[in-house]
């Protein structure tokens, strides 16, 4: 289960969702795994706004990653803006001469690709979509109820008493 | 603005406009549709270019391709004014291109004698170049749109081609060829086609509730979202009950089915959680959270048939020892937490209600349902104000039908005065073992799935066990049920 993912989740009981501390989950014995995966900019960019980022300091912080900065960056921060080229377009253009062979790839326009990640791109890339968690337990900070994760897979399930 | 004429497939019908409108949205082109018959496979558009058109197509599921426009009419000599109005002066521009020149004639056949002929009364247009079957630059095509067992089409288009469309992907979807399905699986193009109507797109993340062997977000995967899922069956996720498919051996999880398709960095990982205690942040509306998180909510809910519909707690209220025994035992590693059955009626709302607490603005919820119960009574399609309907699909069977529903979550400001708020409180409350009977009588007077006997019959246990007749994976619970009425 990639980081990414701690950020959504909380705790399972209804009495303790509204509870502040029941979000984040806690790491505890977590086994981490990096497993790497090509830098989706465009997603992070749409992410990022989404994301509750002091949560995200304390579970990097709690599972030994380096510190996360304490505000947290702006969009403009993910990417270098490219020193020479012009802005690319944005438009779609239509050449009226050309005649394309049916083979050729529909042509999907895009600026994202042509930008160059940032470093605090590439270090968000790496906690939020390149670090797993294994195996370990997710532990709501409000009830104290362990979650377990098993192959990377956390159960949510709850005993019949809390339900 | 040019016209273009996308030659769909001829089936799955009723979800071919809800996905052109879709594939106009993601590709973010004004489209529109100038002519559309549910009971042909020619469609006329209007966009703003040929790129617009490629974009477009590139990942349609429901059509072959797009062409440019030629002409028009419902006999040749109409067909061939046309063309020669519209696109005389283009006609310059392919004298010496190596070229192709097609006809595709819709329930209707030509001898190859009347296809030379048909192609020969083009001659007018004075191409020069070769005549290239594999790979020409141009390609022309002669669209014939014929009545059922009429000998002569009612209507003809000449094309010019622009793009082919995405749907090879359904080859590579197949489940046939899919290293883990079980008998819920969700039919590859049907998979891919929800994914469409979602707005499935890069830089999107997608997550579904009641995930399987992972059907719908490796479909949005494909179409470049970043996915997540979760079910209530552990082993669906896991893998270790085994594949459905006959002769499946080894460990196959979802998992190995993003691996099988390259698409493991897509994939955020999975999670077992039932849908009524979902362990996914339901954003507080004081604005000390950010709202929603997610661009799109795919599923196929559990209709209790075969699946048996199941959320977490006990079917009586536990009463003191009881509670002790759980709490006692809950961390030994073969502890099983109690399930009781729910309403059908009842999850739709609930995954409503979740939908409008994590969804972004604007952000899509697609579920699938069937039509009827049983009885052939219609079940209504649940709504909620802060969603607005985006398109209702049928898929019709011999017996019954379902409906892809898709929603659009609305703006804040779009919502109704203290909805919003109404919203967050139902899906906290959930819904009540009391109020079942009250959905009961609403929408599923005597459907089957209510009455003990069946609800015992149906082991939800014994799903995985199961063999598949067939990898089409449409329904299984319900082909099930099917075979039991034919006996
Ligand atoms: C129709 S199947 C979905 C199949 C999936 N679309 C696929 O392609 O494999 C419904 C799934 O819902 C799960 N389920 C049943 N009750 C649930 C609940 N309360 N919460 C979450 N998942 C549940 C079942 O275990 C089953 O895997
Ligand atoms: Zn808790």
């Amino acid at each position: 289960m990639k980081l990414l993912t701690l950020n959504f989740l909380t705790c399972a009981i209804k009495t303790c969702k509204s509870s502040p501390a029941s979000f984040p989950l806690h790491p505890r014995d977590a086994e981490l795994e990096v497993v790497e995966a090509d830098l989706n900019l465009a997603f992070l960019k749409n992410i990022l706004p989404r994301l509750m980022w002091d949560e995200l300091r304390v579970i990097a912080s709690e599972l030994g990653l380096p510190a996360l900065p304490e505000t947290p960056p702006s969009k403009a921060d993910l990417s270098i803006p490219s020193p020479t080229a012009p802005a690319p377009a944005t438009t779609l253009q239509l050449d009226p001469e050309a005649i394309d062979a049916p083979e050729n790839p529909p042509v999907v326009e895009s600026d994202v690709e042509e930008e160059t990640p940032s470093q605090t791109a590439v270090d968000l890339h790496r906690i939020l979509l390149e670090t797993c968690i294994t195996e370990g337990k997710l532990v709501c900070g409000n009830c104290g109820h362990e979650y377990a994760v098993k192959e990377g897979v956390a159960n949510f399930l709850l005993p019949g008493h809390l339900v | 603005m040019p016209k273009y004429l996308v030659r769909l497939v001829h089936m799955h019908e009723s979800f071919r406009r809800a996905e052109l409108h879709a594939l106009a949205e993601v590709a973010g082109v004004e489209m529109e549709i100038l002519k559309y018959d549910e009971d042909s496979p020619f469609c006329i558009i209007h966009l703003p270019s040929e790129a617009a058109a490629r974009s477009l197509i590139s990942r349609s599921i429901l059509s072959q391709g797009i062409h440019e426009l030629w002409g028009e009419g419902s006999t040749y000599d109409s067909l061939h004014t046309s063309v020669r109005d519209q696109t005389g002066s283009k006609w310059s521009q392919f004298e010496h291109t190596p070229f192709r020149f097609t006809i595709d004639s819709f329930r209707g056949t030509r001898s190859p004698a009347e296809q030379n002929n048909i192609i020969e009364s083009f001659s007018y247009m004075g191409f020069d170049g070769p005549i290239r079957m594999k790979d020409p630059e141009a390609s022309f095509r002669v669209f014939e749109d014929y009545d059922f067992k009429a000998s002569e089409p009612k209507y003809l288009y000449l094309g010019r081609f622009i793009a082919a469309s995405g749907r090879h992907a359904k080859t590579t979807f197949d489940l046939k060829k899919r290293h883990y399905i079980s008998t819920t699986s969700m039919d590859a193009e049907l998979a891919l086609i929800t994914a469409n109507i979602a707005l499935a797109a890069p830089a999107k993340l997608f997550y579904d509730p009641f995930m399987g062997t992972g059907g719908f977000p490796i479909a949005c995967a494909h179409f470049g979202a970043v996915v997540c899922g979760s079910d209530i069956d552990g082993r669906s996720i896991r893998g270790t009950g085994g594949s459905a498919r006959k002769g499946q051996t080894g460990k196959m999880d979802v998992m190995g089915n993003f691996t099988q398709y390259g698409l493991e960095a897509s994939y955020l990982g999975a999670f077992v959680s039932d849908l009524t205690n979902t362990p996914l942040r339901i954003p507080a509306l004081d604005r000390s959270s950010r709202g929603g998180y997610l661009d799109g909510i795919i599923c196929d809910p559990p209709y209790g048939i075969r699946e048996g519909l199941k959320v977490l707690g006990s079917r009586e209220k536990l009463g003191e020892t009881e509670l002790a025994t759980h709490e006692d035992r809950f961390k030994q590693p073969n502890y099983i937490p109690p399930k009781k059955p729910y309403s059908f009626t009842a999850i739709l709302d609930d995954i409503l209600s979740f939908a409008v607490s994590t969804l972004v603005e604007n952000g899509r919820l697609s579920m699938w349902m069937p039509t009827a119960n049983d009885e052939d009574i219609e079940l209504i399609v649940p709504t909620h104000p802060c969603l607005e309907i985006v398109s209702i699909c049928v898929q019709p069977f011999n017996k019954w039908s379902r409906r892809l529903l898709t929603y659009r979550r609305l703006a804040e400001a779009d919502m109704p005065q203290g909805f919003l708020d109404v919203a967050v409180k139902e899906y906290e409350k959930g819904v009540k073992a009391d109020d079942l009977n009250d959905f009961r009588r609403k929408y599923f007077e005597g459907f089957k799935e209510f009455k003990e006997s069946e609800r015992l019959r149906l082991d939800p246990g014994g799903v995985e066990q199961m063999q598949m007749p067939d990898s089409k994976g449409v329904s299984g619970r319900w082909r099930g049920k099917e075979r039991e009425k034919e006996k």
